[in-house]
């Protein structure tokens, strides 16, 4: 019986379309997002919808449990997982229940040892494949990439991270956006944590300068995922996963900047890693070394180079080698670099003029690769230009 | 094409000055009037100006952690500084310190290289940056001139004025 019952799922899920993921974006708990789901998956049902709730995470809040009244709930099952008892989302019930729409809770949660999967992310996979559609949470700071930064902005690094290919791979994603003063206000007033964990959320993660650059990271990531859609949706009746393959292997940029300890570098290393930013790209640094000790000065430009290069996120390679043009382009071609940047050559003397200048050479022996000279802003307001 | 060791000096036009110039300052901002004043003495000694972008790792991450966060506030600072200081025909030899506190990535910087004076602000607001006890340890412990600037005041008042203690 229970072959059968598996087999007819089976043969339902393959008649049914892979499920849409629809995501619930926040910039910290609090703001909303749980409620913003409850709130779609009632329209949803009241357009005559099947919508269940899979898994609800209330926190104890008042407004969320009351979002949720009336709407189906799959119970959740009991795991015992070291003599403790734990609640998880019951995913063969869900799977069994095959609504149209299915209501998952938090996105990052971490599933108890001994589930079908590590990750609640990886249930609500399984869920889609089965042609079930997915509404679901997510705080910014649970993101993988994002998670250093957010870090870095607020001290508070979280364990629990999803993917970037899963946000991704949503069809939808939505921000709920609330101001900082906004969010203290519920906080202030009890809405978002117990009173007894007010004062301390006040004091930590949820201060004034957190939140601001939270939301910005939010709306941004948001801002992003719009401009990667409207690219794939330019790409007439594309598949948007297939076309992100491609741009990211046609696009993906790589820069390779070419150094030496000396105090001007690193105005050059500043501006390629502004353009770095903006290309989404690696950023590497190479110094071809010349055999032979440093002076004390060269040692210090080159610590504080190096320490330049750590602080950007920028890898610091160095060859050494006394044939500069040989070793760059054998960098390059390692590191896949698609752009090369330099400061301005200084003038060739004596026989050195006969010889091909460097950017010409590597534009030569890198067909592919561009070469990019810094100009020195410094030359450029000498003449009162701006 | 060859690059020969002794070439490196003479290839940079940058050779050692005779005085350097400490400016530290903060993803809070640079005071103007502490730049200013690091930039007369070092146009009037001929000294290099060394601009230093302190940041304050927390304490979840690790203290070589990248930050393009902070970067992306403190790398324009640097730039500004240094067209300024190329406008005004002064060397500059940027850096950049992570520390747990703004007073530790000073202290670090401070340890690896020797610098003549050290050109501060007192902020007027001493939540940001260096406050004043970090200004306290400057002068007690750095074998540098200090040159602590008091903060800018209020339009209608009376214009602040440098005060400098060897």
């Amino acid at each position: 019986m229970g072959d059968l019952t598996g087999q007819a799922t089976a043969g339902a899920a393959a008649e049914r379309p892979r499920g849409r993921l629809r995501v619930v974006l926040g910039m910290a708990p609090g703001v909303g997002k749980t409620v913003r789901m409850l709130a779609e998956g009632r329209a949803e049902r009241d357009a005559g919808r099947d919508v269940v709730i899979g898994l609800l995470e209330t926190h104890g809040r008042a407004d969320t449990a009351a979002a949720a009244a009336g709407l189906e709930l799959v119970a959740r099952r009991m795991v015992s997982y070291r003599g403790t008892e734990l609640e998880e989302m019951d995913l063969p019930a869900v799977l069994a229940r095959a609504p149209e729409l299915c209501l998952i809770d938090e996105l990052a949660h971490t599933n108890a040892p001994g589930l079908e999967h590590a990750k609640r992310y990886e249930d609500v996979e399984e869920v889609l494949a089965a042609g079930i559609d997915v509404l679901s949470t997510l705080n910014v700071q649970h993101l993988e990439s994002l998670n250093d930064q957010v870090a870095e902005l607020s001290g508070v690094r979280v364990r629990e991270t999803v993917p970037d290919a899963v946000l991704a791979a949503a069809d939808e994603v939505v921000v709920v956006d609330l101001t900082p003063e906004e969010l203290l206000e519920r906080l202030r007033a009890g809405k978002v944590y117990p009173a007894a964990r007010i004062e301390s959320a006040l004091g930590n993660f949820f201060r004034v300068e957190n939140l601001t650059a939270l939301r910005e990271v939010a709306l941004r990531q948001v801002a992003e995922e719009v401009g990667q859609r409207r690219i794939a949706a330019a790409g007439g009746g594309m598949r948007a996963e297939l076309l992100d393959a491609a741009a990211g292997q046609a696009v993906g940029e790589r820069l390779l900047v070419l150094v030496q300890p000396q105090p001007s570098t690193q105005r050059l290393v500043r501006r390629a890693w502004r353009s770095a930013q903006r290309l989404g790209a690696e950023l590497d640094l190479l110094w071809v070394r010349p055999p032979g000790a440093l002076d004390a000065e060269h040692e210090r430009s080159l610590t504080a180079l190096m320490q330049l290069a750590s602080m950007l996120g920028a890898h610091f390679v160095v060859e050494e080698s006394d044939t500069l043009v040989e070793t760059v382009v054998a960098v390059a071609r390692r590191r896949h670099s698609t752009y090369i940047l330099m400061g301005r050559p200084r003038p060739a003397r004596g026989l050195a003029r006969l010889h091909t200048p460097l950017p010409l050479r590597l534009m030569e022996l890198l067909p592919g690769v561009d070469v990019r000279i810094v100009a020195d802003r410094g030359r450029r307001e000498e003449r009162g230009e701006r | 094409m060859k690059l020969g060791r002794n070439r490196i000096g003479r290839a940079t036009g940058e050779g050692e000055r005779e005085g350097r110039i400490l400016v530290p300052f903060t993803a809070q901002g640079l005071s103007q009037r502490a730049l200013d004043a690091a930039l007369r003495l070092a146009r009037a000694e001929e000294a290099t100006i060394v601009p230093a972008f302190l940041v304050r790792v927390p304490r979840t991450l690790p203290l070589d952690s990248p930050l393009p966060a902070a970067c992306s506030v403190g790398m324009p600072l640097q730039e500004v500084i240094e067209q300024r200081a190329g406008a005004a025909g002064v060397a500059v030899d940027a850096r950049v310190s992570r520390g747990r506190t703004y007073r530790d990535a000073l202290g670090r910087l401070l340890a690896q290289e020797r610098f003549d004076r050290v050109v501060i602000a007192a902020g007027a607001d001493a939540r940001h940056g260096l406050a004043e006890h970090d200004l306290g340890w400057l002068l007690a412990e750095v074998p540098a001139e200090v040159v602590i600037l008091r903060p800018a005041v209020e339009p209608s008042g009376r214009d602040g004025e440098a005060g400098s203690r060897a």
